[in-house]
């Protein structure tokens, strides 16, 4: 957190400083470590083993927090007698499907509602469709039984309680590398700190999605925080800190292929050909909980795209919206760029060629376009791939013959342009424009208003139906200035919605209407614009406020800071202690109060109990705080929604140099994979040759820099701080590769190789998984060919696998060889890689996703050692290795 | 010795200067504890005072890219690892793992090798040799200074366990008796009325007598521009009241900027917690107005003893014993003059 979020980190200190116990897992030791009380190191990719580990000291213990936890969540309730665990199927749940490597969900469903998981989860994978669950839970229908005593053999609580059995100390020191005190120690200041009193905040930044387990690893730390009752109180939760300004404002009002504004989803093909499959697919009729107005807001997003167009007879132009039809994601579509399916390609503000994983993929598909536009604040590797790439040396891009025309349009910085940014803890604040752009720089706005402007006046006049969409369009946005710039705060007044007749803005979304007299861009920001007044501008110091500091900016939805804060209150709606009283239940005055907007139906008593078929909110209970759940419950376990399974399991990542000591299946059996020959795999036991590979790389940030370097090792006083390429390596490792510090390594991996200076530090150090030694090296993934500081980017080490619930690439951890000296350059280097491929038994060959045995006989472990002893390995360094495992 | 320490009682040395009535004195304590090595303050620093980069070179010194206070830096982050306990971890941060000795012979030579010019004088210069380090590296080699080893190199240890990574934001000590101001011929170095002593760009000629006149080794002439340079502690904004840039910047409080009674004060608080919380190493540099140099105006916590850091651990105000050389060389002078007067007198004629 000091390295990337060092002004964060600030509260850290504080926090530190006022006594509390820093506690630091990672895989090296950063500047975090060096000011925590304790440090812990950690294999990269073994973190749901390690959490795992803490679930299982918390049941076996019987430490959580039982009043909590059989009010909140669904530990009490029962599964049904068809769910079969990893533990009974060597890695797999019940219902996999080894051919489409996907789930079917029906055996998951609580008891009685087998019925609920019929849905094609190879196509959720596909369409990302598990983002959708940012703001509301999946859907689970009516009542479910339930045992509050927690003993039925197959409630929730005690299936978590046999799925974590054997994560013990020790097998947590097997499979991470953590020894047992260590582990201890965390376990129980955790536990400690978690009470009627005190609260354990959660904070990750989003490295750790970066893993094809990404999302079952955030699930794992939800499952401790509500176990230990950390969830919709103050001072608990799992918070995400962002690679860069306004991510959670990405998904919010998105920039994914998948997702429309408010978490909507973008109408698939075939599971959405009418406005009325479409509508009913959100809102899940008979549905309890607050979904049940999605049809509102879908048809005011339609109305804020379409205005006068969208009518309630043509279905408001639904059929103008583009259409799904399988992956469109980024790294699917870079495979078609390279296959030459896509013509043109916007890069705003990102830089593939260095920040994305498989940079030569990246830059190999960019280089086989029409057209690229890259709006940027320098000119980046994305946009001079073509003549200057590594791709250029090798012979693989021909600078003369390169078909791409790159369109490079300078941009406006965040302080040359107002706008507002959207936090981690959704809080919206405004910023001000405070100077103004240079020469042609022009800010997004400008540009996307303007590009819309021309094609528009461009299409005008025509009668081909395919341009209606365009030419419907409500583009009357005010602009001003001598650049026509359009009002941004006009964009925000959209997307609050108003009401059509009057433009009174909506202050909250209750208001939305689904016949089209109200119009609103983004359901869940309804209410920022309250009033015909900015509420993300507002900027009132913290002591002339309470501490929760509701008119400082705006949070949705409605101005809420904590989720779920009725969660803060006992079931009868008392707070749970004097230094924790949040939200309560005011009973003289028959409504809920406290210092945060409460989460809950403002007058809807703690004893409320539902009809039997109650629907929608009525569905709710007085004392269900988890109000966007279809049970009212926080899911430990989860009965759809994730696609990869009900429960966290620890899957060795994708590329391992060791076999999977908890289960045969060594990986997510549920991973995304694109077996193409351009996306080999390294192989990991049980497959052979694992050894070619034997080192685990991980890569993150310093402070210094930014992202993949295009703000940073531009600017010449952030580049000499940092200014040369480099990678972390222990004594150890460096005596055992002869590595000398500052001088020259290479890092080799299937899909490429980078030479970087060796840094030889003790901040790294080996570990001891399953008896064997396993070295870490560490990259910064900030450099690239460009700018006053170059080297080489260390994405280019990556593949592409991903999480299949999210499609998020595994790019925080790898496997690599490790050399001394410089790489091989020009043509010589595809030799060179060929030459690793070939040894490593790559050729036309991928890992298989299932390696489960299901019978029970596990397949046996590592393969035939690797004979062939290829150019430059020498059998003195593998045997140096080995003797020390 | 019988030489006594104070050179002058404590005054105001604005006061003392020629300003009346001045402003409390300004500083700055830093305090490391707190530091988290963002080099925040190395930025804003050469943002706001256009100070020129440093050069873009790779040391090698953990993530230390500056190397020392130049004309170019005038702030800078030292990082020191070091295989010794930090006081506040209750465990060591590798025990447990598999670690082995430490870094090699060769590793350790090319570390060596790798100080290069920053441009500036006296900046820090190539190693001419890297053989001695390596063969400190080898085994341990007591040459009665601590720090003798390569940071984190030193002791012999079959697995390394304990490990810490301090770091410290140093600064222009801006001293009570300022030797660099005293030796200046040309009044560009002069006193201001916070305080504090700055240099005047307009006015200096690059004599470079104030070089080797900085206790600290602070001061440094620019290479291509030969005038000196360094921290003026934000002159121009503190005389506007606003606060200097890097203590502005830093998101930990580990730069604090305010009145120096009231510093003082504060720097005390906090060590006596940090002794509380065990951390018993922590200490202040450059508080007390007894030291060689009356005090300094920028003073620091540090966790170890000052040569951790790369600081002189008994700094002296080096224009000291001028009075005394010139009253000694001023005495032989007249000796000679008698003794030749003498000569010629005592002449037969």
């Amino acid at each position: 957190m000091a390295e990337a979020h060092p002004v964060g980190f600030q509260w850290v200190m504080e926090a530190k400083r006022r006594g509390a116990k820093v506690i630091h897992v990672d895989p090296r030791f950063t500047r975090t470590s060096a000011l925590a009380d304790s440090y812990v190191p950690i294999r990269a990719g073994t973190d749901i083993a390690f959490l795992g580990g803490i679930v299982r000291h918390i049941l076996e213990n019987e430490l959580d927090f039982r009043e909590y936890v059989v009010a909140y969540t669904n530990a009490a309730t029962i599964v049904t007698d068809e769910f079969r665990d990893t533990e009974d199927l060597d890695g797999l749940f019940s219902g996999y499907d080894p051919d489409r490597t996907s789930y079917d969900q029906r055996s998951w469903q609580y008891a009685g509602h087998e019925t609920n998981g019929q849905v094609d989860t190879a196509t959720e994978r596909d369409t990302a469709a598990g983002l959708r669950h940012e703001s509301h839970g999946p859907p689970v229908a009516g009542q479910a039984q339930r045992d509050e005593t927690l003993q039925h053999p197959r409630c929730v609580y005690q299936i978590l309680k046999r799925h974590y059995a054997r994560y013990t100390p020790e097998m947590v020191e097997r499979v991470c590398g953590v020894p047992r005190e260590k582990f201890q120690e965390v376990a129980d200041a955790w536990v400690a700190n978690s009470t009627r009193d005190r609260t354990t905040m959660l904070v990750y930044s989003v490295g750790w999605t970066q893993h094809s387990v990404g999302v079952q690893y955030i699930r794992t730390g939800a499952i401790i925080q509500l176990l230990l009752g950390n969830i919709g109180r103050p001072g608990g939760g799992v918070l995400a800190l962002r690679g860069h300004a306004s991510i959670q404002g990405s998904t919010d009002i998105p920039t994914l292929f998948n997702l429309l504004p408010g978490y909507l989803p973008m109408p698939n093909h075939a599971q959405h050909p009418t406005f009325e499959d479409w509508c009913t697919s959100i809102q899940h009729p008979g549905q309890k909980g607050f979904w049940g107005n999605a049809r509102a807001y879908a048809v005011n997003l339609l109305k804020a795209y379409w205005g006068a167009a969208a009518t309630p007879e043509n279905d408001f132009c639904y059929d103008y919206m583009p259409r799904m039809t399988g992956d469109h994601g980024t790294y699917q579509t870079v495979f078609n760029m390279i296959d030459g399916k896509v013509k043109g390609y916007f890069l705003l503000g990102q830089n593939p060629a260095v920040g994305s994983a498989h940079g030569r993929a990246q830059r190999l598909g960019m280089a086989n376009l029409d057209w690229l536009v890259v709006r940027d604040l320098f000119m980046i590797e994305s946009a001079t791939f073509w003549k200057d790439s590594r791709e250029v040396e090798t012979g693989e891009i021909a600078p003369e013959r390169c078909r791409t025309e790159v369109f490079f349009l300078p941009a406006a910085s965040h302080v040359e342009k107002p706008g507002s940014f959207t936090q981690t803890q959704r809080l919206l604040q405004w910023r001000e424009k405070a100077v103004e752009a240079p020469g042609d720089c022009r800010s997004e706005l400008w540009f996307s208003y303007h590009l819309g402007r021309i094609v528009r006046s461009k299409l005008a006049g025509s009668t081909r139906p395919r341009d209606r969409a365009l030419l419907d369009l409500a583009w009357d946005y005010p602009t001003e200035g001598p650049h026509a710039e359009p009002d941004a705060e006009a964009v925000l007044r959209e997307i609050n919605g108003y009401e059509i007749a009057t433009r009174r803005p909506l202050a909250s979304y209750v208001e939305m209407k689904p016949d089209g007299s109200t119009l609103g861009g983004c359901w869940i920001y309804t209410g920022v614009f309250a009033d015909g007044v900015n509420q993300a501008a507002r900027r009132k110091p913290g002591g002339e406020q309470n501490w929760v500091a509701l008119e400082w900016g705006w949070a949705w939805p409605l101005n809420r800071r904590i989720l779920y804060n009725r969660a803060s209150a006992d079931p009868e709606g008392r707070p749970w202690s004097d230094r924790k009283r949040y939200v309560w239940w005011d009973a003289e005055r028959g409504e809920w109060t406290g210092y945060d907007v409460p989460d809950f139906e403002k007058t809807k008593p703690p004893t409320y109990r539902p009809a039997q078929d109650a629907v929608g909110v009525a569905g709710i209970a007085g004392d269900d705080p988890f109000i966007m759940q279809g049970d009212g419950k926080a899911w430990l376990y989860a009965p759809s929604g994730a696609l990869d399974g009900p429960l966290p399991t620890h899957y060795e990542p994708v590329e391992s140099p060791v076999r999977n000591p908890l289960y045969g299946q060594q990986a997510n059996p549920t991973r995304k994979v694109y077996e193409r020959p351009d996306n080999p795999t390294n192989p990991s036991p049980p497959e052979p040759h694992a050894d070619v590979f034997p080192y685990v790389f991980t890569v993150s940030r310093l402070t210094e820099h930014h992202t993949a370097g295009g703000m940073s090792r531009t600017v010449r006083h952030l580049a000499e701080l940092q200014p040369e390429m480099f990678v972390e390596v222990a004594p150890e490792l460096a005596v055992e590769r002869g590595l000398t510090h500052l001088g020259w390594a290479h890092l080799v991996t299937s899909r490429g190789v980078i030479e970087a200076k060796v840094m030889v530090t003790d901040r790294l150090t080996p570990l001891r998984i399953e008896g064997r030694i396993i070295h870490q090296v560490w990259l910064p993934y900030h450099f690239g060919s460009a700018g006053l500081v170059t080297g080489e980017p260390a994405n280019d080490l990556f593949g592409a696998t991903l999480d299949p619930n999210v499609l998020i690439q595994e790019s925080k951890v790898g496997t690599c060889d490790v050399r001394p000296g410089r790489r091989p350059t020009g043509p010589d280097l595809l030799d060179y890689l060929a030459d690793y491929r070939r040894r490593a038994g790559l050729d036309g060959h991928h890992p298989p996703i299932v390696t489960a045995d299901r019978d029970g006989t596990r397949p046996a472990d590592d393969g035939a050692p690797d004979d062939e002893t290829g150019p430059g390995r020498q059998r003195t360094d593998r045997d140096s290795h080995e003797r020390e495992g | 010795m019988a030489e006594p320490r104070r050179t002058t009682a404590p005054v105001n040395p604005a006061e003392q200067a020629g300003h009346v009535d001045p402003p409390p004195r300004m500083g700055f304590f830093t305090d490391t504890s707190v530091c988290i090595g963002c080099k925040a303050c190395e930025v804003a620093c050469k943002e706001w005072n256009l100070v020129p980069e440093s050069g873009l070179d790779l040391l090698g010194m953990s993530y230390d890219n500056t190397g020392a206070l130049t004309a170019n830096s005038w702030r800078h982050v030292a990082f020191v690892e070091q295989a010794r306990p930090a006081g506040w971890q209750s465990s060591p941060p590798m025990a447990g793992t598999p670690s082995g000795p430490p870094i090699t012979r060769a590793t350790a030579e090319a570390a060596a090798g790798t100080a290069v010019d920053q441009g500036t004088r006296p900046g820090v210069l190539p190693a001419p040799d890297p053989a001695p380090a390596g063969a400190m590296a080898a085994g341990s080699q007591f040459l009665g200074m601590p720090g003798t080893g390569l940071p984190g190199r030193d002791a012999e240890r079959d697995g390394r366990t304990d490990l810490r990574w301090l770091m410290m934001s140093d600064v222009c000590k801006h001293c009570t008796h300022a030797a660099c101001l005293d030796v200046c011929p040309t009044g560009s170095l002069f006193r201001t009325e916070f305080g504090t002593v700055v240099v005047q760009e307009d006015i200096c000629n690059g004599c470079g007598y104030c070089v080797p006149a900085c206790p600290y080794g602070v001061i440094d002439q620019r290479s291509g521009d030969g005038r000196a340079w360094k921290c003026t502690l934000c002159y121009d904004r503190i005389g506007a009241g606003r606060m200097p840039a890097c203590a502005q910047a830093c998101p930990t409080e580990s730069i604090q900027y305010g009145e120096l009674d009231e510093l003082r004060d504060r720097a005390r608080a906090r060590v006596d917690r940090l002794h509380a919380d065990g951390v018993p190493e922590a200490r202040l540099y450059g508080h007390d107005p007894d030291d060689g140099v009356g005090g300094d105006g920028a003073f620091f916590l540090l966790l170890d003893e000052p040569e951790v850091y790369g600081l002189p651990p008994d700094p002296v105000v080096t224009t000291r014993d001028l009075p005394r050389m010139w009253r000694r060389a001023g005495l032989a002078a007249l000796t000679m003059t008698a003794a030749v007067v003498a000569a010629f007198v005592g002449r037969p004629s």
